[in-house]
């Protein structure tokens, strides 16, 4: 009976995957793409999973973990799975799966989705339980410890320096994310603003009034978030304080910056936990939400199974089908940031080994799905409109004229009224040109749920997905650039000790001040950037992520093969090949590459021809010589990346072949077995 | 009924953290007895210096 029902999931979903393969009319549903999602997670959960929790990792369900070996009542703690589970979805969900399907929908709806689907189920979900397994079998030891102790000490400084490098480029990334979604937009400015004295009224509550009780104090601040994104529709209907709000991309990079810096080096308990909080009470709300409204709706999706653009022309980002759908989509289909949490907090509350199934890999099928729906949220809105929302004005044109003839002449339709319509009806004043994946996102969320909640709210929808994704990338960019802090405090105390102090002001500063000023640096010249900045940024983001992936994944596989499981090493090693293959890929394009839009190289040289030849205007001119030095600083970082991810590969090999030669290779750092029954007596 | 509530509130206080620092003083009772236990205010400080120490959220 029970091989029936996994016989009809498996032909179900055959049918859904193959249905939207192959499907080539004008739209399909979107309950094809669901079914086929839902088929593969339940086979991938049901068969590999399980095969790799007993066959590879062998995990056994009778070893202490050391949540029960080292329990202090504090963060080594058994913890029911599904608590578990909670925790480490909300550590893993960022703004990542939300953003990277949006930008790789320029290709059409299908190599997004099928990537998704394939690399969670194979890789990512892979590398994250398998992360927390290892993890858990060293008492929480985080990747770049592990990366040490197993490989030696060139796989731990790649991991440090791979970690913050991603951390630099992500937090930029992101909160270009934000300017882009604020920049002259009085609603969204007004209400991203106020989430700041709310989560510090949070946090005071928190601290001052009831110690500790974030149930409540999250319910009293998620109902004052709700009420600012109706408070920023009245700001935007007032005359002088619309324009109070009404910023440029400039002094919001500024204010980006600045508010990054500061909620660094405050206390945690003033903003950043308390933004957390307010952050994943809003994040487990909204996709639960988004969930049901996608299912009850069940929208048709308008754009092409696959465009043109597979080519290297999309407009969103240069670059071909092959590498870069993989690079776009990091997260939701295998992203490297999560062994970071999966070897932090999460390996210290498992009260069993064989939860590593339901907390790793099932927490990144959850992720996976929230990407599903943003692929969902990008494709049911008609392609034109979607091109015209997500396209710079370097590509299509700066004018709307200019930008639609553009756009319907690739053949996706589109009007300056229907912009103009669409604008007025969430509440902005124009929709061109929106770059960055958080506005046109919140255009389809706030077409889903105004259709299953209520249509004459669509300016409220699409404000409250902007300050949704807003919250979301306030906290990235906070926690970010503290852990940045942290790590460059541990390697500057190398050199000078005092530096090392955590809690020592001037170094607190300091450091802070140097994290901030990384990334700001690279938020700045994206802000500057007339082809809008994305399409550099964000495939940098990419391979940086694969790159820890990559990092993780040899560590995982070197490991196995020091515990004799080489014949199972394909596990982590096909998808560690296939992480190789794209980011190498996409760093000799990006690097080599002619078209201006994808290479660094050949886009630096362009434009100093221009300079030289005084082909720019005065202002273009003026920001020239900058955005020339950031081509080229991208083009050696991007390298830098690849390098640092093949010096790994490296040495996980040359342990490899160690193992398998029979020489001397580094101990293995487990902790030492130890009984479930000789901890609890 | 009411206890499949009380079940699901439990769950959800445990999932917020509200009840961190009860659990923490069962733990402080039984591994150090006579030991005076942080107050409420001074667990949750703790805690969130703690928790935000390390990587903890992603992206």
């Amino acid at each position: 009976m029970k091989k029936l029902f996994w016989i009809l999931i498996a032909v179900i979903g055959a049918c859904a995957v193959g249905g939207i393969a192959l499907h080539r009319g004008e739209t399909i549903n979107a309950m094809w793409i669901v079914v086929a999602a839902v088929c593969v997670y339940a086979i991938g959960y049901r068969f590999y999973s399980a095969w790799v929790v007993a066959r590879v990792l062998s995990a056994d369900p009778n070893r202490a973990t050391p949540a029960l070996r080292l329990n202090n009542g504090r963060d080594f703690m058994p913890t029911h799975r599904w608590i578990v589970f909670g925790h480490h979805f909300a550590a893993i969900a960022g703004p990542g799966p939300l953003i990277g399907p949006t930008l790789a929908a320029q290709f059409g709806y299908l190599p997004g989705t099928l990537w998704i689907l394939v690399g969670a189920v194979l890789g990512g979900c892979v590398q994250d339980m398998t992360i927390l397994f290892l993890s858990t079998r060293r008492d929480g030891r985080s990747l770049g410890q592990m990366a040490r102790d197993e490989l030696g000490p060139v796989g731990g400084l790649a991991a440090i320096v791979g970690t913050l490098t991603i951390m630099i480029i992500l937090i930029a990334v992101l909160g270009l994310v934000v300017v882009n979604a604020m920049k002259h937009s009085p609603w969204a400015t007004a209400t991203v603003f106020a989430t700041i004295p709310i989560a510090v009224l949070v946090g005071l509550y928190l601290r001052n009034i009831r110690p500790g009780r974030v149930l409540e104090a999250s319910l009293i601040g998620v109902a004052l978030l709700l009420f600012a994104v109706v408070g920023g529709g009245w700001i935007n209907e007032h005359p002088t304080l619309r324009a109070l709000f009404d910023l440029d991309s400039k002094p919001l990079a500024w204010f980006v910056i600045g508010y990054g810096f500061v909620a660094a080096v405050l206390p945690v308990w003033l903003l950043l936990a308390p933004r957390d909080y307010l952050s994943t009470f809003l994040k487990l709300g909204t996709v639960l939400l988004l969930a049901i409204a996608v299912v009850v709706m069940s929208p048709e999706i308008k754009m092409p199974a696959v465009t043109q653009f597979i080519d290297g022309t999309g407009p969103i980002f240069g670059g071909a089908l092959f590498p870069f759908v993989f690079i776009t989509i990091a997260c939701g289909a295998i992203s490297g940031f999560h062994a970071l949490v999966s070897s932090g907090t999460t390996p210290k509350l498992i009260g069993s080994e064989t939860d590593v199934r339901l907390i790793g890999y099932g927490s990144m099928m959850l992720e996976s799905v929230v990407a599903i729906m943003a692929m969902i949220a990008a494709t049911l809105l008609d392609p034109g409109v979607y091109f015209a929302i997500n396209s710079g004005p370097g590509v299509v044109g700066a004018t709307a004229d200019a930008a639609v003839a553009t756009i319907t002449s690739w053949g996706f339709p589109v009007t300056a009224e229907q912009m103009h319509a669409l604008a007025a009806e969430m509440g902005e004043s124009t929709l061109f040109a929106r770059t960055g994946g958080a506005p046109s996102l919140a255009v389809g969320m706030a077409n889903i749920f105004a259709s299953v909640f209520g249509q004459g709210l669509l300016a409220l929808w699409y404000h409250f997905a902007i300050m949704f994704e807003a919250v979301f990338i306030l906290t990235t960019l906070d926690a970010g650039t503290r852990v940045g802090r942290f790590m460059l405090q541990d390697a500057l105390g190398h050199v000078w000790r005092p530096l090392a102090r955590t809690s020592w002001y001037p170094s607190v500063l300091i450091t802070s001040a140097l994290v901030v000023a990384g990334w700001g640096y690279f938020l700045y010249i994206g802000v500057v950037d007339p082809n809008g900045g994305i399409n550099i940024l964000w495939p940098l983001f990419g391979i940086a992520n694969q790159l820890l992936a990559g990092i993780a994944l040899c560590v995982a596989t070197g490991i196995l093969v020091k515990h004799g499981k080489l014949r199972y090493a394909w596990v982590t090693g096909v998808p560690l090949a296939w992480l190789a293959i794209i980011t190498t890929v996409a760093t000799w394009e990006k690097v080599v590459s002619q078209d201006v839009r994808v290479g660094f190289l050949a886009a630096a040289e362009q434009l100093a021809d221009k300079l030289a030849s005084g082909a720019l205007s005065p202002e273009q001119a003026a920001v020239a010589p900058q955005l020339i030095f950031n081509q080229r600083l991208d083009a050696a970082l991007a390298i830098l990346l690849t390098a640092i991810l093949w010096i790994v590969i490296a040495d996980m090999l040359r342990v490899s072949w160690r193992v398998v030669k029979g020489l001397p290779v580094p101990p293995s750092s487990e902790a030492p077995a130890i009984a479930l029954a000789e901890v609890r007596s | 009924m009411s206890h499949r509530l009380l079940q699901l509130w439990k769950l959800l206080r445990t999932l917020a953290t509200d009840d961190a620092y009860e659990r923490y003083l069962v733990h402080h009772q039984q591994a150090h007895q006579g030991a005076r236990p942080l107050s409420r205010r001074e667990f949750y400080l703790g805690e969130q210096q703690r928790k935000w120490t390390g990587v903890s959220r992603c992206c």
